[in-house]
Order: structure tokens, then sequence, then C-alpha cells
């Protein structure tokens, strides 16, 4: 089974080929069994492939062809696998077949059915290609391929130019990470002379000290490229907006898989990233302040996918921490659990719209707890798991985070601090939007009810959201270990309990109402900050004044083609000589007689000057 | 004092010439450049060339300038002509073409003034020109003759009166 | 009778003063006419010039270039007012200015 590995990434591939080749021809229930049904197949392959590992549990590695050789570089087309990968495939494969399936139902209206479920397909081929490259320059073509893709699906309803102009901030975002991305790649080559992941890490490590300028910038510049991709600060602005594609989509790229991929591409290259603690620290940093960024924003937002996707920038932070910590394993645990109920609330929450007529806004909700009961516990599970409530898949996956934090000399305590305020706003604004959304009183009615397509992968999601928690990772053999002492009992009971406070302050405000935030909100300091957090600190107008305005500015100026205005000079002195000269002669006689005069003075001049 | 004599018709010539070209009636200027050709011509009899002198005064003056003046009745312009002579003689004209003249003037005599030599004083008789135009230069007799052959011809063509007076097209 | 013996340097400046003179006629002049007497003046002191030279060398030469000079002048003198002519004809007066066209 190990040998046809490359089915796992091809059979997704070939449903986007035959979708886009068939474009309007096949009938409805094709298009959705070759979509969904190839991802299917997929995951089946994946679980085969599982199956076939767990007999041998050492790294393999199928190579197919060579994709170039120029001089010593060597680009293959080969997979990797490991528990790494598998965790990964299983994910990819897993998550995409429910979110599939899903999207049988929730776009069985729209006109272009067609192109969805190709690029959705598209989508999962380019990720699962990310996930099993063995050398970079493969991993680079899968990061390309699905930022293309999210492009395209977030732009999917492009006939609303909104629509086409949050795929391009999307596309344009993440390319400033994938331009730092790239950068890294060039020096990493240039330096190593390879870009195969194992090789490369050999040769570094024999190479370089930890604390090696070069790693410390090599590192940096693939730090960038996750920042981007996994939508961390500075460049995580586009995935707010990125909700106005589709909602699967969202569950997909955003939830799920794409947004991880950066947290991947950390984990796959974690020793060169153990070379360079300082970039290792600022993996921390900004795992740290996103997590409290996208908490505080989450909390003033009233459009349902909006929070959601806050949280997901949160949750994002959290593994970037665990990873700035050295909680490898651990950050990728929390990766998988995140995408179990991150995928289920996207998709509950796509329920909830879909069964509202398109109804966004949380304030002009309520009550659905008796309409739509199996979106109610879907929700009610999903938001669970998120604030890390005890026993939840996410409340083991964040006690390991917030444990490891803990224990990392020196500023330790400090990032554990910061990461338990924010489990704190998390579980406040998760049980806000279910509060708000599922209690009191109804104010839109829900026009129909979710079919088998939408409640079966809501139900399995709720499953795996409950137990997933309980899944071993094979990961030990990838990762090095992390410290083993144990921190003090005390720190434990308080990372268990600040979610349940959380818990608590969310109903005394949303649904007991015996605290009102209205009255905090009305103040003028109150009402400051909520504009403040509502626009997400600010950073979109920061940005839109820092580089859009100059930007355009500059493009206006080179409008006119400055540039050409030195060869227009040339152009124009020749034609101001040439009219100048045809200005003499103007056929007068007198004026003829007169130059010739004058010829002859100057003549006899020179003569008589050199003579 | 027979040199003094070079010198007088010398001034003569000079000072009808500038007088010949700076008058408005054209008959004037004519009678002006006559007096100036008789005064070179004399210059030519001080300088020992007769024939020379005597071509002068039979050519120049008695059939160009005569040519000149039957041109200028013909014309007719009469008082209107004058008028519009004094009218572009307007002093700022004379401005430029002095100071050029002037500069040219100035490097011309620059350059005759290294010469230091004298008029060697022989008359050179219109028998000896007869020998040299007919000995050496017979040729250039020829081609002198083929050029008035073509003025005769050219004069007479270019100064025909055409029917066709639209466009001016040439027959 | 014999020629007097005048410096030379005298006669050539006289000439150029002849020259310039017809030289200033020429540049300022608007009529024809005096554009042409202009011609015949410059044309002149060159004929001054030559048979000064030839009574410097004693010899015919001068004398001879002075008659080819004169059948120049004749030609040229005959041409241009046949020319007069036609622009009288053509513009009504006898501005030089009229002739233009083949300005750039």
């Amino acid at each position: 089974m190990l040998e046809l590995i490359w089915l796992i990434p091809l059979l997704p591939l070939a449903g986007a080929t035959v979708l886009m080749c068939g474009a309007g021809q096949l009938p409805r229930s094709l298009v959705a069994g070759i979509g969904v049904g190839s991802v299917g197949l997929s995951a089946l392959c994946v679980l085969l492939t599982a199956l076939a590992w767990q007999d041998n549990p050492a790294p393999y590695q199928l190579h197919l062809w060579t994709w170039m050789q120029v001089d010593n570089l060597v680009a293959e087309v080969s997979f990797y696998l490991d528990g790494l990968t598998l965790v990964m495939m299983s994910v990819i494969t897993g998550v995409g077949f429910l979110i599939h399936l899903y999207s049988a139902e929730f776009m069985a209206d729209d006109a272009s059915f067609n192109r969805y479920f190709a690029y959705l397909n598209l989508f999962v081929a380019a990720m699962l290609i990310l996930v099993m490259a063995d050398n970079l320059l493969l991993l680079y073509l899968g990061w390309e391929g699905v930022g293309v893709c999210s492009y395209l699906l977030v732009g999917f309803w492009y006939q609303d130019p909104a629509n086409g102009a949050a795929a391009r901030k999307a596309f344009i975002v993440t390319r400033i990470g994938d331009t730092a991305m790239a950068l890294g790649l060039f020096l990493l080559f240039a330096e190593l002379g390879t870009l195969n992941i194992q090789a490369m890490t050999g040769i570094a490590v024999e190479r370089w000290l930890p604390g090696d300028s070069m790693a410390v910038l090599a590192t940096a510049l693939l730090l960038g490229g996750a920042v981007g991709k996994s939508a961390q600060l500075p460049l995580h602005t586009w995935l707010p907006d990125a909700m106005a594609g589709p909602t699967p989509v969202s569950a997909l790229i955003h939830a799920a898989t794409m947004v991880t991929a950066g947290v991947y591409l950390i984990a796959r290259t974690h020793e060169l990233f153990l070379l360079a603690p300082a970039t290792l620290f600022a993996v921390a940093l900004i795992g740290l302040f996103t997590l409290l960024l996208a908490g505080f924003t989450a909390l003033n937002q009233h459009d349902i996918k909006r929070i959601l996707a806050y949280s997901t920038i949160s949750q994002i932070g959290y593994m970037f921490l665990a990873l700035g910590v050295g909680a490898w394993s651990a950050g990728i645990f929390h990766l998988m659990t995140h995408a179990f109920f991150k995928a289920l609330l996207f998709l509950a929450a796509g329920a909830v719209i879909h069964c509202l007529h398109h109804e966004h806004n949380i304030f002009r909700m309520g009550g659905l707890r008796t309409r739509l009961p199996i979106v109610f516990w879907s929700f009610l599970i999903g938001s669970a798991a998120l604030a890390a409530l005890p026993f939840t898949s996410g409340f083991f996956s964040k006690d390991q985070i917030l444990l490891a934090a803990y224990q990392l000399p020196g500023t330790g305590p400090w990032l554990w601090a910061g990461a338990l305020l924010g489990a704190f706003l998390t579980a406040l604004y998760s049980f806000r939007l279910v509060f708000l959304v599922f209690f009191g009183e109804a104010q839109t009615e829900p026009d129909r009810q979710p079919g088998w397509r939408i409640s079966w992968p809501l139900a399995i999601l709720c499953i795996l959201s409950l137990l997933g928690g309980w899944i071993a990772l094979p990961l030990a053999p990838v990762f090095p270990a992390t410290g083993g002492h144990h921190p003090p009992a005390v720190i434990e009971w308080i990372s268990i309990s600040i979610p349940l406070f959380g818990l608590a302050l969310a109903y005394l405000l949303y649904l007991g109402n015996q605290l009102s935030a209205d009255k905090l909100v009305a103040s003028a300091l109150g009402r400051q900050l909520r504009e403040f957090w509502h626009s997400g600190w600010r950073l979109d107008d920061l940005y839109d004044w820092l580089w859009v305005r100059p930007y355009q500015a500059i493009c206006r100026s080179l409008r006119n083609e400055p540039v050409d205005l030195f060869y227009n000079l040339v152009v124009q002195i020749n034609i101001a000589m040439h009219q100048g000269f045809s200005e003499t002669q103007t056929g007068r006689l007198r004026w003829y007689a007169t130059s010739m005069v004058t010829g002859l003075i100057l003549l006899l001049g020179i003569v008589l000057g050199a003579g | 004092m027979m040199e003094s004599l070079f010198y007088i018709a010398a001034f003569v010539a000079l000072f009808s010439t500038l007088q010949a070209l700076s008058r408005s009636n054209a008959i004037h200027a004519l009678i002006y450049l006559i007096i100036s050709l008789l005064a070179v011509a004399v210059i030519f009899f001080l300088l020992g060339a007769p024939f020379a002198a005597a071509l002068e005064i039979v050519i120049y003056a008695g059939a160009i300038m005569v040519l000149f003046v039957f041109v200028i009745m013909m014309l007719n312009l009469g008082e209107a002509g004058d008028l519009r002579e004094r009218q572009w003689l307007q002093p700022r004209v004379w401005f430029i073409p002095a100071i050029l003249a002037a500069v040219l003037l100035a490097e011309l005599l620059i350059v005759e003034a290294e010469v230091a030599a004298y008029t060697r004083g022989v008359e050179v008789s219109p028998k000896e020109v007869g020998l040299t135009l007919f000995g050496p230069y017979v040729l250039a007799v020829e081609l002198a003759s083929m050029l008035l052959l073509a003025g005769l011809v050219g004069a007479y063509h270019v100064g025909r009166r055409f029917i066709d007076r639209t466009g001016g097209g040439e027959r | 009778m014999d020629g007097l013996q005048i410096p030379f340097e005298h006669v050539l400046v006289l000439a150029t003063l002849l020259f310039t003179a017809g030289l200033v006629g020429l540049m300022v002049r608007r009529n024809i006419i005096f554009i042409l007497m202009s011609l015949e003046v410059m044309l002149n002191s060159a004929a001054l010039v030559f048979v000064a030279a030839g009574a410097y060398w004693g010899q015919a030469d001068g004398q001879v270039v002075f008659l080819l000079i004169l059948a120049v002048a004749a030609a040229e003198v005959s041409v241009g007012l046949g020319l007069v002519l036609q622009v009288q004809r053509r513009f009504r007066n006898l501005d030089m200015d009229n002739a233009n066209r083949l300005r750039g």
C-alpha cells in the first residue's frame, strides 16, 4: 500500500480535472459524486496507508520522478511519509470528505455547482502535495496551489465586486508572506546546497551552531511565509474578509487546512528552528500577541462568521505559541482538535445561515435551540471544545500548550498568563455567540431544516470534537521530547478553571442578564474601546494608510510614465531643433545674403585666427 | 601730383557708390552708380589699363546701366515707388548690416595690411590684351560668347509675357 | 602714357570698401532693382582688383579677366531684369520679399 500513496493527491486532482473539463455538461448528481467521491476515496487510501504504516512505523520515502535538474539543484517529485505527514493527511482528507459531503447540500441551489467542486478538489490535491512533499520546492508548489485555490474560492461569487476584492486581499497579503518564504528557500539552497528537508536539516545541524545568523535569517524568512499563510500578526488581515466565500470553504480552507500550513511548515523544519532560538521565541511572541488581539476583536463582532474567523486566528496563535516554546507535539495535537471543532463550528454556522435565508448578524438571531436542534447541539459541543471545557478534545490540547508555555525558562509564566487571558476570552466570546444565537427570543425564523448531508457530517464532527482528545498521535519519533518536569498543581487547576469563569461571565451577561454589557459600552471609553476592538485594533486602517495609499500614490504618479520623460525629452529637443532650423529657411533673399555674410565673417575669422 | 588723382577718383567712386545705394529714387541711384563706374574707369586709366577703362565706360556704364534705365522707365513706378522705398529705408534696417559689414571690412583689411607692394606703372596696351585674349585665353572667349548666348535666350524667355495668368505655369 | 605707381594696398582697400558697400546694399534694400545694382557694385570691385593685379604684374591677364567679368555681368543683368519684369507683373510691386515660397 505504501507504494501507492501517490494515489492520495492524485484522486482529488483527477476529480478536479474531470470536473473542469466537463464544465456544464455533467448532471449535478454526477458532479457531486465525483467531487465528494474523489476525496472520499482519498480518505480511504489514507486509512489503508495508516494501517499499513502501523506495522512498520518508520519514515517512508517514495520517489516518483525528477522534476528538474539544473547544476546542483535537483528538484524531485517525491513524497515523505512519517507520523506528522500521516496526521496531516488524515485531517485533510477526513475533515475534507465531511465538508465535501456537506457542500453537496449547502451549494445545491448554486448555479456554479460544478466549478465549486472542481476548485475544492483542486485545493485538497494541492494541500496534500504540500504535506506529503519531501523537499521544500514541492512544498512550495503545494503552498502556492492552496493560495490560488483560496483566491478562487473566496471570490467564488465573483459577480459581487466586494468578494473579488476580498479574494484579492487574501491573495496579496499571503503573497507577501510567500515572497519571504521564497527568499528563505533561496537562502537555504545557497547555504546548504539542497532543498530536501531531511538532507537539509542534517547538513544544517552539522554546519550551523545554535544562534548562527544564517539560521536565524533563513528561519525568519520561513516564519514570514508561515505568518502570511496562517493569518498571524501582522499578516492576518485577510482572514476575516475571506469569509466572503461560501461557508464550507471557510470551514475547509480557513479553519482546518490551509491556515494550518504555516504551523505544518514550522513543525516540519523544526530542526532549523531549533538552531535559531531567537526566531523560535519570535514564533511564541507572535502567537501570544495574535491570540490576544484576535480574542479581543472576536468579542466585539456581530457577524457570525467573522467571530469564527477571529477565533481561528486566535487558535492558530495558540499553535504558534506551542511551537515557539518547543511543544511541537502539543501544537500539532491542537491543530488536529482545532480542525475538528472549528470545522464543526463553521459547518454549523453555515447551517444556521443556510436555514435562516442568509442572515449573518447574530443580534438578529435567537431561540434557535428549539428550532434547529441538531445545529444547536453541534454548536454547543463545538464551542465547548473551543473554550477548552473539561474533557473535550480542545481541553486536552490547549491544556498541554498552557503547561508547556509555563515551563519555558525565563518568560514562561508570562506567556502562560497571556495564554490564560486568551483562554478566558475564548470561552467568553464563544458562549456569547451560543447564547445570543440559540437562546432568547427568535427574531428570524428558519425556513427549512438541514438534510442528511448536512446533519451527518455535523454529527461525526461532534463525536470527533468530544473524543478526539483521546487519540494518540504517532508524533514521538518526529519531534524531540519536551521537558518532563511537572508544574505545580495549582497552575494546572487555574488552567482548567479559567474557561469555566469565561463561561460564567458569558452566562451572566447574555443569558441570565444579571449583568449588562450595555452600560459598559455606553460610556465614552467603552464606546471607543468597542470601536477599536471591533475594527480589529484598527490594523486594516493602519495598513491602508501605511502601504495601500503610498502604493496608490506611486501608481498615480507613474501613470503618466515619468521614466519616459527622459526619452520624450530627447525627442522634444530633436523636434525643437528641427523647427528652429527650419525657421532659418525664410525664403527671403536678403536673409540668405545676410547669413552668407555671417558665414563668410566666421570663416575668415577662423582662418585669421588659425593663421 | 598724379598720385593724388588716384585718391580723388577713389573718393568720388566711394562717395557716389554710397549715394547710389541709399537713394529712394531708382533713376537717381542709377546716375550715381554711373558716376561711380566712371570714377573707376579713371582709376583704370591711372593704373595703365586703357583698354579696361574704355570697356568699363562703353559696356558697363554705357550698356548695362542703360539697360537698367530702360527697365526702370518701362516699369514706370512713379511717385508711389519712391514713397514705398522711403518707407522701406528706415534707419533701423541699416544697423545689423552695417555691423556685419564693418566686421567683414575689418577682417579683410587685416589681411590686406600685409601687402607691401607698388603697381608697376607700365601701360598695358590694347594690342597686348588682344594678343593675350586670342592667344592663351581663346577658349575663355568662346565660353564667354556661349554665356552671352545663354543670357540672351534666358532674358528673352524669362521676360516674356505669359498668356495664361492663373497659377503661373511654365510653357 | 605710363601708369602710376600706386601702393597696391590702397587699391585693395578701395576695392574692399566698394565691395562691402555693395554688400550692405544687398542686405538692406528690398527693391529688386537696387539689389541688382548692389550686385553690379560688387562685381565692379572684384574687377578692379583684377585690373590692379594685372597692372602690378605688367601683364594683360588682368584685363582679360576683366573682360570676362564684364561678360558675366552683362548676362546676369539681362536675365535678372527679365526676372524683375516677371515679379512686377505677378506681385504688382518690386518687393523682393514676395518671392519666399521656398521657405522651410
